[in-house]
């Protein structure tokens, strides 16, 4: 594909630049799965529409802004969940787009989505086609309850897949109303298991030849993460919703006591502790050096753990005037769990750790500039990640896609665009 | 034939990675679990079987170990070491989360391994990558999570009452990086013949799984605040979770904003009974005759959009105080609003829409002659079947078989 920018590792090979992705998907469900491949060297070729200038994904032109500019561009969310990828826009009202759409089928991997069920099809490009189009085709949907299913017309995203598979229920405090996640933490999910997804049936299709159809209900990768509350409903009957429960910042499997978080002093400042056993235990009562310390009711991991209330308004009184850092610090000299609750300022640009380990690449995003942007958590001895440039503008590889991939002229494409095709 | 049928996975026993070497498993990969003597400690963790604490009773382990075989090596032992680096002589992917410089100090780093084992792809899962020094530091999924951003986003618009930790996701979340980046690494693998060594942090994995958290600073450094039961913000936004008439929440979402939306709202009302109890009704009857588009960015400004958007959400309102959570998600979903019902686990896991998927997946017990019913698959590949092998097995209960297979 046309250009490379030159990058320190611009010279390692790529775990994934075999595959070409012919993707449809947008907010962050469907584009956090392929910004993984992009970071790996896949071909990610995003398909937009001119007419409505891509704004089914309402991150392309919504905060956070770099500057005052504002516009279909400008999205600081979507040039986080599309660096690396290429963009083209098609008009698939008109014969032509869906035949250059063709054309692109004919030579990707993978077609990616996460339309509500059937928007593909009604475009005409449904599975069975795609199969006539290319045999092999790997076609993965991702959608909030899956393609079949009572719900599978229902619609969804982050916050609604995490109310209805468990996950906004068990992040709470008991007696209080869910708290939830502040964040679509199953947009993110979704996207991973939608990557695992599309890179299982690659390397099914490299041992066997075939493709096939994945189809991913967000909602059911998010009800797997409940494992063992599961099992404990199936096999005890015992539910989740009960008096007492949920209690999410508390551990119960296994018990562990204290194990919480506690104000510090200072502007909403939180402060996380942790007493695995009994050793961390008389680790942290040494420090804290208190009477309450020696209170019989705390003196056995069980005891603790039955008595959590009382011990935790001891704790809290221990931890209040106290900065959560020097908490922190004190702790961890005596080898007990405990973390300072981050804000994003203090992991991103404070903690030392997020920069030694390159968590924040800046790319280059066409009009934005230079932008930093989410890493991948993990280092490749052969093959790191790495991110070519920042998300597409509308359009901004329509050109070069066609004229480089479909063989269409620079006249080709100014006529097609000319026609509103492009 | 699955996916990963015919691939060996070795995966040493440890909590955060326990998810990891499950996704390989129902996917086909061999797995075969290393733990020391005696045993990984989260066999004893409850919730039990029966409530009765006891050995292969911890429902935790039984979820997180399925379709894995156990074997039982001391790698503190020179025997043990040998035994297991013949292991390695017949691996593909070697999953550990040690303490940061355990292998490289009993001679087993990937160093040690790749010379034995070129193809092998090792992936290393600790705290905050193997080159930090922080990794030494005890930590458990709480603290992992705390320093690395989710919690900063979740608890209640009360900023008197502490973040929240939804719990298990650090660990689980550092699980997908490492499942995700064996994928990877193996289809490189299968060009270039040669594996590698990946270096994943758990808090890194949960430091760019925070959404706007992360891009508000990195973009414009604002500062997201927490709210109950809906996004972190800079800037607060309305309330999103809504009792219903069984006591249980419901997540209203985005609240209805096309006269198609406006029209259904306003059946759905008279269908209750419930329109005459509506002051507003009025304003919900013209927004679902409204003609031309209903220009959003006038909310404030211009009455008759104030009046009708208002009416939405305080039909919503009245709706979900006299219908059941269930009903409100259900009816709400059919006049095209994305709205969800807020289920505790096993009233999703009861649903007939998951269970018309498929996902309650019975698995014979064959030692205790008992069908345990299994959260399913997380996707449905439908040319590679995801399945639960093998039930999680008893400490070194196929030490023989795999050693047996191993010997010349």
């Amino acid at each position: 594909m046309p250009d490379s920018e030159s990058s320190p590792a611009a010279d390692r090979p790529q775990a994934l630049s075999a595959f070409r992705i012919c993707d449809f998907t947008g907010q962050l469900a469907g584009a956090g799965a392929t910004r993984w491949l992009a970071s790996f060297g896949a071909e990610v070729i995003r398909i937009e529409d001119p007419v409505r200038e891509g704004r089914w994904d309402i991150l392309r032109g919504t905060p956070p802004y770099v500057d005052d500019r504002r516009g279909i561009d400008m999205g600081g969310a979507f040039n986080n969940h599309n660096a690396g990828k290429y963009g083209i826009t098609l008009n698939l009202r008109d014969e032509r787009a869906k035949d250059i759409l063709t054309s692109l089928i004919e030579i990707s991997d993978v077609v990616s989505e996460n339309f509500a069920k059937g928007v593909l099809e009604r475009w005409g490009f449904g599975y069975e086609r795609l199969k006539e189009i290319k045999p092999d085709i790997i076609y993965v949907s991702n959608c909030g309850f899956g393609h079949v299913g009572p719900y599978s017309d229902f619609k969804t995203w982050g916050p609604i897949v995490q109310a209805v598979s468990g996950l906004t229920f068990t992040s709470g405090l008991p007696g209080l109303e869910p708290a939830g996640w502040g964040y679509s933490y199953m947009d993110h999910t979704g996207a991973y298991y939608m990557a695992m997804a599309i890179l299982l049936a690659l390397i099914h299709r490299q041992r066997t030849g075939e493709g096939q159809w994945v189809d991913l209900a967000c909602t059911e990768s998010a009800l797997s993460l409940h494992g063992p509350a599961l099992l404990d409903w199936t096999v005890n009957q015992r539910p989740s919703r009960r008096s007492g429960r949920p209690h999410a910042n508390r551990s119960f499997w296994p018990p562990m006591a204290p194990h919480g978080i506690y104000p510090c002093a200072g502007d909403d400042d939180w402060v996380a502790i942790a007493c695995r056993d009994q050793a961390d235990w008389e680790a942290f009562t040494k420090v804290v050096g208190e009477a309450w310390c020696n209170d019989p009711t705390f003196a056995s991991p069980d005891s603790r753990h039955a008595n959590q209330d009382p011990l935790d308004v001891n704790i809290t009184a221990w931890t209040a005037p106290q900065g959560k850092f020097d908490v922190e610090q004190l702790l961890r000299g005596a080898g007990v769990p405990v973390a300072a609750v981050m804000k994003p300022q203090e992991r991103i640009d404070i903690d030392p750790s997020t920069a030694d380990f390159g968590l924040w690449p800046t790319v280059h995003h066409a009009k934005m500039g230079d932008v930093r942007v989410d890493g991948q958590p993990a280092h490749f001895s052969e093959t790191e990640w790495r991110f070519e440039r920042g998300g597409p503008c509308l359009g901004e590889h329509t050109a070069d896609v066609l004229t480089t991939l479909l063989g269409f002229s620079a006249e080709d494409v100014e006529a097609l665009h000319a026609e509103g095709v492009v | 034939m699955s996916a990963l049928t015919g691939l060996r996975v070795i995966e040493l026993a440890r909590e955060p990675i326990a998810l990891a070497g499950k996704l390989f498993g129902d996917m086909g990969a061999d797995v075969i679990l290393v733990e020391p003597p005696g045993g990984d400690p989260s066999r004893d963790y409850p919730p039990f079987a029966g409530d009765e604490p006891g050995a292969d009773r911890s429902l935790y382990w039984w979820h997180y170990h399925t379709s894995k075989r156990g074997v039982v090596i001391d790698l503190d032992d020179e025997a043990g070491r040998d035994r297991f680096l013949s292991l390695i002589g017949t691996a593909d992917v070697l999953l550990e989360a040690e303490p940061r410089r355990r292998l490289g100090a009993l001679g087993l780093d990937y160093e040690d391994l790749a010379r034995l084992r070129p193809e092998l792809i090792h992936v290393a899962v600790t705290p905050y990558g193997r080159d930090d020094a922080k990794s030494d530091l005890p930590f458990t999924d709480l603290t992992i999570m705390a320093a690395s951003g989710p919690p900063w986003s979740c608890g209640y618009d009360d900023h008197a009452l502490p973040p929240i930790r939804g719990p298990l996701q650090g660990y689980q979340t550092a699980a997908h990086f490492a499942f995700l980046s064996a994928l990877t690494a193996l289809l490189y693998r299968s060009v270039s013949g040669r594996g590698q060594f990946i270096d994943v942090s758990m808090t890194a994995a949960s430091n760019v799984t925070t959404e706007a958290a992360s891009y508000s600073w990195l973009v414009a450094q604002r500062t997201v605040q927490r709210q109950t039961g809906r996004h972190a913000s800079v800037s607060p936004s309305r309330e999103t979770q809504q009792l219903c008439a069984d006591g249980r929440h419901a997540n209203t979402g985005v609240p209805p904003r096309q006269p198609r939306e406006f029209a259904a709202l306003y059946d759905w009302l008279k269908e209750l009974g419930l329109d005459a109890e509506l002051p507003e009704a009025v304003f919900l009857e013209m927004g679902a005759n409204w003609e031309g588009p209903f220009d959003l960015s006038r909310i404030g400004s211009d009455d008759e959009i104030t009046a009708i958007f208002g009416a939405g959400r305080e039909g919503l309102k009245l709706i979900a105080s006299r219908v059941s959570a269930q009903d409100f998600f259900v009816g709400c979903q059919r006049a095209g609003l994305a709205v969800g019902v807020v289920n505790a686990p096993e009233e999703a896991f009861e649903d007939g829409h998951f269970k018309a998927r498929g996902f309650q997946v019975p698995v014979h017990h064959e030692d205790i002659d008992r069908t345990i019913v299994y959260p399913g698959a997380p996707y449905a590949l439908t040319g590679s079947p995801w399945a639960i092998s093998r039930r999680a097995p008893k400490l070194g209960e196929h030490d023989d078989e795999v050693f047996g297979e191993l010997a010349p």
